[in-house]
């Protein structure tokens, strides 16, 4: 067998960028040229945005290819593996080359993402000799006790990756405390998150390091069933969690007595979330799971004590999972090295919006925003101005450029408004208005309230039209005012996460941008240039050349002008639909 | 929210020739007296017809004595459930944060105005559902959108009109292929 192996990272994002396609060429171009090299898939490396990513390892080195479609495979391919030249201008990583991503992996520090792009995820043996597996016979062949599993992940720090941040190991302590002949422990794969993919990325990537940590979570609180509740939207990752499953059973890892443990039985099934994002709380998970409408009820009594099918149960989420062999193998201290006093080892962030380079990343605790954002993410697309980055979704908040150098954990990132949340990032620039960015993450909030409670079920369909109002001009003195008392009144009296944070969003734009709320209630005006029904549109003489196409294309005729004579827009007329900005070919429409 | 009342009586005889309930006979006995068994029934009930059938819930109550109420609840809580029959092709219009920020909105104007369709309305001809979702995950593609099982990202108004003329185009032409070889 040849040494040359080539590796196609096949995961979601990588699918939708045509991987597959690519995939395909380099096989047909194989089997067509009779060439000598390994053909192998792997998934999601966190370079979203140089997708589709093509590794090329030889006697030489290794070499990771971006942005490869079919015609630069064959071009890879001809140079490459053909004349043995690297194509030095499709380079993204090497560990010959030099390339001017360095400062995007110096950056990291890989542990719940350790294996994620380095190892085929539906091959268990290449998750065994990457050190998969090893936390669980570590267990078994130096007897360490249940108590002492819980207290490495307690003395590791780690706390609930999913955005609550609560130590995990104490939540495994209390579940163990509790006596019961059935426990249950379940992985929240809900990912519901709008701009957020770190747990499908995991899943898809590794998914037998959230089996590894499953099983080490029910030997430390005694469960015999675990259930995985993953998104029907994540058809891939489901599709290779089944696969993990299988293998993890065929090797002994799950079923009756793991590992030669007497009486540690342990199995697991996927349940296929139904998309409702108030699953992604604790109690209303349970329900779905249970077959019922998902929603939260009263805590006390906690899943702890009274969780899935009355039995004790412990939740926690993907990443939290992938963390736990990890620590197990390492020792504690060596993830408590990572991070700030209160918040240890690494967290994962989704980077979007505005960013060069989107994708995945893990950094260490403490590490700043801004060095997330122009350090690992390049900065902001076209290099416009950066304004803010929202975390947490639709629970968090936005951070304004001026607090950027706000350190990333859990207390500084509350400390802002926002929440650090499971690690969505989205950075936003100039052009991106806040007063929408809240009405729109409260349009989902209403949306996805499940109408338990009635501040967070009518509170937020009032506040949204009171948001709706304001970014189409109809602002009244006072709207600001009548948004804070509302949103506190939710805050106050939901039972659940979803409305106790639902107001985030619309709080911290209040106290970070309010003048661009005032700028929309006063001046009628929109300071980003987003909010259609605030825009004027006219027409600027000395551009203007008088082709008419704007003329033609009015629906109102509120453009009016002879051939060759500069044209005139009518704001008594004028919808602000931007046909004639988007039409015109001299650029003589401006917009403000 | 207007509430929908199922009566057995009401149900139409048409309809009821147009669903094969056999379909889902095997999904029955796999569930059957399983404990939190309604969402995987469900699940796979739409999985085989594309949507709930009335009768379909009346079958599923029937054989394993969960309430028709209780079923109805939960395929009005969750979003992926839908009461009414789907076009063959359904467009997903992803409205995530990051591709609200990167401007999904006017992409999915001019896609609603292609199809002169609204969110949630399937074309007459039955060939295409518009839908918005709220994340697909590829964030970092966005705008993205979803037809079938393959998704689009980067898009613009233009190249999302685009992909969907060329399914469209593709779709006439097989069906005149048909029309052609059955004559």
């Amino acid at each position: 067998m040849s040494q040359t192996k080539i590796i196609v990272g096949l995961g979601s994002c990588g699918l939708a960028a045509g991987a597959g396609k690519v995939y395909d060429e380099l096989l047909r171009i194989r089997e067509a040229d009779n060439l000598d090299f390994e053909l192998k898939k792997t998934s999601c490396i966190g370079m979203c945005f140089k997708e589709p990513l093509v590794e090329i390892i030889d006697e030489s080195g290794n070499y990771l290819y971006g942005e490869v479609d079919v015609k630069r495979a064959d071009e890879i391919i001809e140079k490459h593996i053909v004349n043995f030249t690297p194509v030095k201008e499709y380079l993204v990583k090497s560990d010959v080359i030099e390339t001017k991503f360095g400062e995007y992996f110096d950056g990291q520090v890989k542990i719940a993402l350790r294996n994620c792009g380095c190892m085929d995820p539906e091959n268990i043996d290449e998750y065994e000799s990457r050190g998969g597996y090893e936390a669980v016979k570590k267990i078994v062949n130096e007897k360490i006790g249940v108590h002492d599993v819980i207290k490495s992940i307690l003395d590791s720090g780690l706390r609930g990756r999913g955005g609550g941040g609560f130590p995990t190991g104490l939540k495994w302590k209390f579940a163990n405390n509790n006596r019961s002949k059935e426990k249950y422990i379940i992985c929240n794969a809900d990912e519901g998150d709008p701009g957020a993919f770190m747990d499908r990325s995991v899943l898809e990537g590794d998914p037998h390091s959230v089996l590894e940590g499953m099983i080490i979570g029910a030997y430390a609180i005694g469960a015999s069933d675990g259930v995985i509740y993953c998104r029907a939207e994540y058809p891939l990752a489901i599709k290779r969690l089944n696969i993990a499953i299988g293998q993890a059973h065929e090797r002994g890892y799950l079923g009756k007595d793991i590992l030669g443990i007497e009486g540690f039985d342990f199995d697991l099934y996927i349940k296929e979330g139904a998309g409702a994002f108030v699953c992604g709380e604790e109690t209303a998970l349970i329900a779905s799971v249970e077959g019922e409408r998902g929603m939260p009820r009263k805590r006390p009594p906690f899943p702890a004590v009274s969780g899935l099918w009355k039995k004790p149960t412990n939740i926690n989420n993907v990443e939290t999972y992938a963390n736990i062999p990890w620590i197990i193998t390492n020792g504690a201290a060596a993830y408590a090295k990572y991070g700030t006093e209160k918040s240890k080892g690494t967290k994962v962030f989704a980077l979007t919006g505005k960013i060069k380079n989107g994708g995945l990343v893990e950094v260490p605790m403490g590490i700043t925003i801004k060095d997330i954002i122009y350090k690992l993410g390049g900065g902001i697309i076209d290099d416009k101005k950066f304004k803010a980055v929202q975390l947490g979704g639709p629970s968090g908040g936005c951070i304004p450029e001026y607090l950027s150098h706000t350190i990333v954990d859990y207390d500084s990132v509350n400390a802002t408004g926002a929440i650090m949340g499971s690690g969505g990032m989205v950075v936003m620039d100039e052009t991106t208005c806040m007063v929408d960015v809240a009405r729109f993450f409260l349009e989902f909030t209403c949306k996805e309230s499940c109408g338990k409670c009635t501040f967070c079920r009518v509170g937020t369909k009032r506040m949204l039209e009171i948001l709706t109002r304001i970014t189409e001009g109809e602002g009244k003195e006072g709207d600001i005012e009548k948004l804070e008392e509302l949103a506190y009144q939710i805050k106050d009296a939901s039972l659940c996460g979803l409305g106790q944070t639902a107001p985030n969003p619309v709080l911290t734009t209040i106290k970070y941008f309010r003048d661009e709320y005032e700028a929309h209630i006063r001046d009628k005006k929109c300071p980003a240039v987003y909010c259609k029904k605030l825009l004027t549109y006219e027409i600027v003489s000395d551009k203007c050349t008088g082709c008419m196409v704007c003329k033609r294309g009015c629906p109102t005729q509120a453009i009016t002008g002879e051939k060759k004579q500069v044209h005139f827009i009518h704001q008594d007329k004028c919808i602000q639909c931007g046909d004639c900005y988007s039409k015109c070919k001299f650029d003589s429409i401006v917009v403000f | 929210m207007r509430v929908l009342r199922i009566n057995k009586k009401e149900v139409k005889p048409a309809e009821e020739k147009r669903v094969d309930l056999k379909l889902i006979e095997p999904i029955i006995k796999k569930y059957k007296n399983k404990k939190g068994n309604l969402i995987p029934l469900l699940q796979g009930t739409q999985n085989k017809f594309g949507y709930i059938p009335t009768e379909a819930m009346l079958l599923i109550s029937k054989e394993t004595g969960l309430k028709v109420s209780d079923m109805y609840g939960v395929v009005t809580f969750y979003a992926q459930f839908r009461l009414n029959p789907v076009g063959k092709n359904i467009v997903k219009m992803c409205h995530g944060t990051a591709c609200h920020v990167q401007n999904v909105k006017a992409v999915t104007e001019d896609v609603q105005n292609f199809l002169s369709l609204k969110d949630g309305e399937t074309s007459k001809d039955g060939m295409f559902t518009l839908e918005t979702v709220a994340c697909l995950g590829c964030c970092s593609l966005a705008p993205v959108m979803m037809i079938g099982d393959e998704s689009y990202g980067k898009l613009n108004g233009k190249k999302a009109v685009e992909v969907i003329k060329e399914i469209k185009r593709k779709e006439t032409l097989a069906a005149k292929a048909k029309d052609i070889s059955n004559n």
